[in-house]
C-alpha cells in the first residue's frame, strides 16, 4: 500500500500550491499593481482599511486553527491498516465539546458585531467629517457612460475628471441620470450608489496631494467599463488656480449641451466654465410625480435627500 | 414577400457573430444526430415510455441531473469565454454587449438551471429511498415539475440563437431590464424561462415537504431522519417562502415591459429599488436553498466514509433550521451602499454574521465525525474533504463582506466574485459532485472507476484556487465586477491572466468527469455494484442497485438514525428481522400529460416573449386542456402483483 513516490506527491502538491499563492500575492506589487484598498490616502479609507484588518484578524483567529485541525484529523484518522489511532464508531455526542464550539463562534461573532456596529455609525457616509476646514461640495451625476462633476461653489463643471483640494473634507452629493451606478474612489474610501430620483451624500477626504482614480462600481450596461475617472488632489492654491483656468479657458455647459451629454455614449474628459443653475436638482427631480419622490422611505436615515420641487426653488446656486 | 421574410428572419435569429453561427451549426448537428440515433436504433418508443412519460421519481431524478450537467457545460463555456476576454487588457474577443450577455446567461444558468436541477435530481433519487417510501407524495406533479423546469430552461437557452440573450445581469435590475434599456426580447426570455421553471421549483418544494412529513417509514420519528432528508426539508421550507416572491417580482417586471405598467421604471412613480429589495428577498434565501442540500450530502458522506456515526446530530438539525430561518433576514446586505442609514445597515450586518455561527458548528461536527473514525479516500469523500477548507475560507470572506462599512470597499468588486464562487463552487458544486459519485451506484447499478475521478478532482481543486484566489487580490486592487475590459494602466493583468489559467484547469477537470462517466458506461458490466457498495448507513443502501421501480419490496422500519447500519450490526449478531409476506404494490401509472402540458407552457412562454398574443393564448389553452384531461383521467394507478415482485427481487438480489 505505502508506495513512496505517491506520498511524496501528496506533500509536494500543497507546498507548491502555497508557494504559488504567496508568489501571486507578492508579484503584482512588484509588477505595478497596487492594493489600493489597503493603501488608503484619506481618513475614511484608512478607517475602512483598519476595519478590514480587524475583521480579518478576528476571523483568522478561528479559521486558522480550524484549518490546521482539519488537516491533522484527516491525516491522523485516514484508513490505513497500520493506523494505531483510536477508532470509536459510536462516539457521536459530547455535550461539553459541542458547547465549546457553539460558544467560540458566538464570542467571535459577538465581538465582530460590536466592532461592526461602532464602525457602521462612525462611517455612515453622510456623516460630516470632523475637520476645522469647511467642506467643499461637489455634485456628482452618473450618466450613461460618463461622470459629470459640478462644483456649485466654484460654478464650474467637469466630465470624467475630478479635482479636489487635499486635506479638506469633500462633500459629494450624488445622483444619477442613468441606471443606478456606484461612485467609488478606492484610495479615499468606500462607495455609495448614485440613483436617479434621489440625492445621496458621501464625505471623503484626501490627506495628501496626489493622483488617484475612481470608477463606477455598479453595472450600467454597454460601456460600463469606460466609467473610470482621475482624481487630482491638489493644494488649496493649485485648486483655486485650476478653477480659474477652467473658468477662463472652457466653454459654459448649456442646458442643450447637457441634453446631448446625457445621451448614452462615452465621453472624453471635458471642462465647463459654468453650468445651468439648479442642474443637479433638476436631475434629481426629473422623474418626480407631483412633488412626491419615488423613494418614499429608504434613505431617510442617512443623508439621502428627497428633494422636492420646493427645494428646487430654494436652491439657486 | 420574400423581402419581408428575410427581414423577419434577421430579427428573429441572432446574426452577425461567428461564435453564434458556430453554435447554430453545433446545435443543428446535435439535433440531427439525436434524431438519427433514436430512429436508427428504434428507440423512440423506449424514450417515450421509459422517460418522457415516466412518473418514477428515480428516473425523474436522473433526467434532472443529466439536464443539469448539460447546463453546467453551457455555463462553463460561458465562464471560459469571459475568462478569455479578461485574460489580457483591451482584449477584443467579446464586445461589451456580448460580454454582458455572457455573464448574464452564465449566472442565470449556473444558479437556476445547473444548481437547482442538480439539487432536485438528488432529492428525487434519494429522499424517498432514504425515508423508506415507495414514491414521492405527488408523482404526477413531480413529473410536471421536471418538465416545467426543463422546458423553462430550454426557453431561456433559446434566447442565445433566437431573438438575443438578456444582458442585465442574473438578477436583472431595472431600469436595465426595462423596455427603456432592453427593448429586445432577451429580457422576456429571462422572465419566462425562469417563471415557467420557477413554478416547477415551487411545486417540487411542496411535494418534498409533504413527502417528508407524510411518507416516512414506520418508526422514523423526526429526530431519526437521515441528515440529507433533514437538509431537503429545511430547503423546501425556504423554497416555499422564497419562490412566490420571485414569481411576483418577475410578473411585475413583465407587466412593466408588456403592459406598460410602472412598478419599477424610473418615470411615472416607478421605483427600481423596490425591485432590488424584492429580488434579494428571494435571491439571498436562494443561495441557502442550493447550499443546504450540499450540507446534507456532506453529512451522509462524512459518516459513511469515516465509518462512524454523524457527530452532534441534534446540533446539525438545529443549525440547519436556524440557517433557513435567518436566511430571510439578511437580504439588505446586498445593498449596504444604498444609503439606508446606519440602523438598517447595522441590523443586516449582524443578522448576516449570525449565520456564520450555525455554519461553524456544522463544520466542527463534520470534523469530529472524522475524529476517531477511519477515513477512506474514495472520490465522494475526497470532494467532502476538499469542501471543508474551501468553505471555511469562503465563509470567512463572507463574514468580512457582511461588515457593512468594510463592504463599502468590497461591494461589486472582484473580492465579492471570488467569495461567492468559493462558496458556490466549493460548497454547492463540490457538494453535488460528491453526492453524484456517492449515489451513482444506487442510480445506475455500477460504480465509476476512481482513477479518472481523481484526476478530475485534482484539476478542479487546483484550478479553483488558481482561478479565484487572484480574484480576491485583484478586487483589493479596485477591479469591479462585470467589467468587459480594462486597460494596461490598471496593473490588473497578471492576476487576471493567472485566473484564466485556473478556469481552464477546471474546464479540464470537467472533461475528465465526462470521460469518467463515458468510461463507466462502456465498462458498466465489469463495474457492477452491490446494493451497498460503500458500507452505507441509511435505508437506500438496504435495497438492490439500481433500485427496483417500487423501491422496497416490503416497507422497511426506520427506528434508528442509521437504520441500515444498525440492521447490519444486528444481522452480524445473528438477529434477523422477521420474514414479512409480500403484498401487491400500489403504483402510479405513467402519464404523457406533464410532458405535453409543459410543451404548451413553452409555447405560451414563447408567445409572450415575442408579444404574439395568439400564440400565448394557444399555449395557455393547451395548458387548460391538459388540466381538464388530467382531472377526467381516473385510470391513474395499478398494482404490481406479488409474483412479479418476487421475480424482480430474485433477479436483482441474485446478481448482488
Ligand atoms: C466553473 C468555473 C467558473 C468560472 C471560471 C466562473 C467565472 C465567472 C466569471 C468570469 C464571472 C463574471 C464576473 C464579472 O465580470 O462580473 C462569473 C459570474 C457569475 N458566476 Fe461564475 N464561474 C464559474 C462557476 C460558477 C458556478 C458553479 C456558479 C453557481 C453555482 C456561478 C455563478 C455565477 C454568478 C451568479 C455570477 C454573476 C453573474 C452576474 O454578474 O450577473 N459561477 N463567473
Ligand atoms: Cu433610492
Ligand atoms: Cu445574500
Amino acid at each position: 500500500m505505502n508506495k513512496k513516490p505517491r506520498s511524496l506527491i501528496r506533500i509536494i502538491i500543497p507546498v507548491v500550491l502555497t508557494l504559488v499563492t504567496i508568489a501571486l500575492i507578492v508579484w503584482p506589487m512588484l509588477a505595478g499593481g497596487q492594493y489600493v484598498v489597503l493603501d488608503p490616502k484619506g481618513p475614511i479609507g484608512a478607517s475602512q482599511r483598519d476595519l478590514i484588518v480587524i475583521s480579518t484578524i478576528l476571523c483568522a483567529v478561528v479559521i486558522v486553527p480550524v484549518l490546521i485541525l482539519s488537516a491533522v484529523i484527516v491525516w491522523r484518522y485516514r484508513d490505513k491498516p497500520d493506523n494505531k489511532s483510536a477508532y470509536e464508531p459510536n462516539w457521536a455526542h459530547s455535550t461539553k465539546a459541542e458547547a465549546i464550539w457553539w460558544t467560540i463562534p458566538i464570542i467571535i461573532i459577538g465581538l465582530l458585531a460590536i466592532v461592526t456596529i461602532r464602525y457602521t455609525y462612525d462611517l455612515e457616509p453622510s456623516k460630516p467629517m470632523a475637520s476645522e476646514k469647511a467642506p467643499v461640495t461637489i455634485q456628482v451625476s452618473s450618466l450613461d457612460w460618463k461622470w459629470l462633476f459640478m462644483y456649485p461653489e466654484q460654478g464650474i463643471a467637469t466630465v470624467n475628471t475630478l479635482n479636489i483640494p487635499a486635506d479638506r473634507p469633500v462633500k459629494f452629493e450624488l445622483t444619477a441620470d442613468s441606471p443606478m451606478n456606484s461612485f467609488w474612489i478606492p484610495q479615499l474610501g468606500g462607495q455609495i450608489y448614485t440613483m436617479s430620483g434621489m440625492a445621496m451624500t458621501l464625505y471623503l477626504q484626501a490627506d495628501h496631494e496626489g493622483q488617484y482614480w475612481g470608477s463606477g462600481a455598479n453595472f450600467t450596461g454597454e460601456h460600463f467599463a469606460q466609467m473610470r475617472f482621475d482624481v487630482n488632489a491638489t493644494s488649496e492654491e493649485d485648486f483655486d488656480k485650476w478653477v480659474n483656468e477652467v473658468k477662463q479657458q472652457s466653454q459654459p455647459l448649456t442646458q442643450e449641451m447637457y441634453k446631448t451629454l446625457a445621451e448614452p455614449g462615452t465621453s472624453n474628459v471635458a471642462y465647463y466654465s459654468s453650468f445651468p443653475e439648479g442642474l443637479f436638482q433638476d436631475i434629481v427631480t426629473k422623474y418626480v410625480v407631483d412633488g412626491q419622490s419615488a423613494h418614499s422611505k429608504h434613505g431617510e436615515a442617512s443623508g439621502a435627500k428627497e428633494i422636492t420641487t420646493q427645494d428646487v426653488d430654494k436652491s439657486a446656486n | 414577400m420574400l423581402e419581408r421574410l428575410k427581414e423577419f428572419a434577421s430579427e428573429f435569429f441572432v446574426t452577425g457573430d461567428p461564435l453564434i453561427y458556430g453554435a447554430d451549426v453545433a446545435i443543428g448537428i446535435t439535433m440531427i444526430t439525436i434524431v438519427a440515433v433514436l430512429t436508427y436504433f428504434k428507440k423512440w418508443g423506449w424514450l417515450w415510455r421509459n422517460w418522457l412519460t415516466t412518473v418514477d421519481h428515480k428516473k425523474i431524478g436522473i433526467m434532472y441531473i443529466i439536464a443539469s450537467i448539460i447546463m453546467l457545460f453551457r455555463g462553463g463555456v460561458d465562464a471560459l469565454m469571459m475568462r478569455l476576454q479578461l485574460a489580457m487588457p483591451n482584449m477584443d474577443f467579446l464586445h461589451p454587449e456580448h460580454y454582458n450577455q455572457v455573464f448574464t446567461t452564465h449566472g442565470t444558468i449556473m444558479i437556476l438551471f445547473m444548481a437547482m436541477p442538480f439539487m432536485f435530481g438528488l432529492f428525487n433519487v434519494i429522499v424517498p429511498l432514504q425515508i423508506g417510501a415507495r414514491d414521492v407524495a405527488f408523482p404526477f406533479l413531480n413529473a410536471l415539475s421536471f418538465w416545467l423546469f426543463f422546458l423553462g430552461a430550454m426557453l431561456f437557452n433559446l434566447s442565445f440563437v433566437i431573438g438575443g440573450s438578456p444582458d442585465a445581469g442574473w438578477l436583472s435590475y431595472p431600469p436595465l431590464s426595462e423596455l427603456s434599456h432592453s427593448p429586445g426580447v432577451g429580457q422576456n426570455f429571462y422572465i419566462w424561462g425562469i417563471q415557467i421553471s420557477g413554478i416547477g421549483s415551487l411545486a417540487t418544494g411542496i411535494n418534498f415537504l409533504v413527502t417528508i412529513i407524510k411518507m416516512r417509514a414506520p418508526g422514523m420519528k423526526w429526530m431519526k431522519m437521515p441528515m440529507f432528508t433533514w437538509s431537503v426539508f429545511s430547503t423546501c421550507i425556504i423554497i416555499l417562502f422564497a419562490f412566490p416572491i420571485l414569481t411576483v417580482t418577475l410578473a411585475l417586471l413583465f407587466l412593466d415591459r408588456f403592459a406598460g405598467a410602472h412598478f419599477f421604471t424610473l418615470d411615472l412613480g416607478g421605483n427600481p429599488m423596490m425591485y432590488i429589495n424584492l429580488i434579494w428577498m428571494w435571491g439571498h434565501p436562494e443561495v441557502y436553498i442550493v447550499v443546504l442540500p450540499a450540507f446534507g450530502v456532506f453529512s451522509e458522506i462524512v459518516s459513511t466514509f469515516s465509518k462512524k456515526k454523524l457527530f452532534g446530530y441534534k446540533s446539525m438539525v438545529f443549525a440547519m433550521l436556524i440557517i433557513s430561518f435567518l436566511s430571510f433576514f439578511t437580504w439588505a446586505h446586498h445593498f449596504f451602499t444604498m444609503g439606508s442609514g446606519a440602523d438598517v445597515n447595522a441590523f443586516f450586518a449582524v443578522t448576516t454574521m449570525l449565520i456564520a455561527i450555525p455554519t461553524g458548528v456544522k463544520i466542527f461536527n463534520w470534523l469530529f465525525t472524522m475524529y476517531r473514525g477511519r477515513i477512506s479516500m474514495a472520490t465522494p469523500m475526497l470532494w467532502t474533504i476538499a469542501f471543508i477548507p474551501c468553505f471555511i475560507v469562503g465563509g470567512m470572506t463572507g463574514v468580512m463582506l457582511s461588515v457593512a462599512p468594510a463592504d463599502f470597499q468590497f461591494h461589486n468588486s472582484y473580492f465579492l466574485i471570488a467569495h461567492f464562487h468559493q462558496v458556490l463552487i466549493g460548497g454547492v458544486a463540490f457538494g453535488y459532485f460528491a453526492g453524484l459519485y456517492y449515489w451513482w451506484p444506487k442510480m445506475f447499478g455500477f460504480k465509476l472507476e476512481e482513477k479518472l475521478g481523481k484526476w478530475a478532482f485534482w484539476l478542479w481543486n487546483i484550478g479553483f484556487y488558481v482561478c479565484f484566489m487572484p480574484q480576491y487580490a485583484v478586487g483589493l486592487m479596485g477591479m469591479t465586477r462585470r467589467l468587459s475590459t480594462y486597460g494596461w494602466d490598471t496593473g490588473w493583468w497578471e492576476l487576471n491572466f493567472v485566473s484564466t489559467i485556473g478556469a481552464f484547469l477546471m474546464g479540464a477537470g470537467f472533461l475528465f468527469q465526462v470521460a469518467q462517466i463515458a468510461d463507466g458506461i462502456r465498462k458498466y458490466k465489469t463495474l457492477k455494484a452491490s446494493g451497498d457498495p460503500w458500507g452505507g448507513r441509511t435505508l437506500e443502501w438496504s435495497i438492490p442497485s439500481p433500485a427496483p421501480e417500487y423501491n422496497f419490496a416490503v416497507t422497511p422500519r426506520g427506528d434508528d438514525i442509521d437504520e441500515w447500519w444498525e440492521e447490519k450490526e444486528r444481522r452480524a449478531k445473528g438477529i434477523y428481522p422477521p420474514e414479512q409476506p409480500l403484498e401487491p404494490i400500489h403504483m402510479p401509472k405513467n402519464s404523457a400529460i406533464p410532458f405535453i402540458m409543459s410543451i404548451f407552457w413553452f409555447i405560451a412562454g414563447f408567445g409572450f416573449v415575442f408579444g404574439w398574443l395568439w400564440m400565448a393564448i394557444l399555449g395557455l389553452a393547451g395548458v387548460g386542456i391538459c388540466m381538464i384531461a388530467r382531472s377526467f383521467s381516473y385510470d391513474t394507478d395499478y398494482y404490481i402483483p406479488v409474483d412479479e415482485i418476487k421475480r424482480t427481487e430474485a433477479s436483482l438480489r441474485g446478481s448482488v
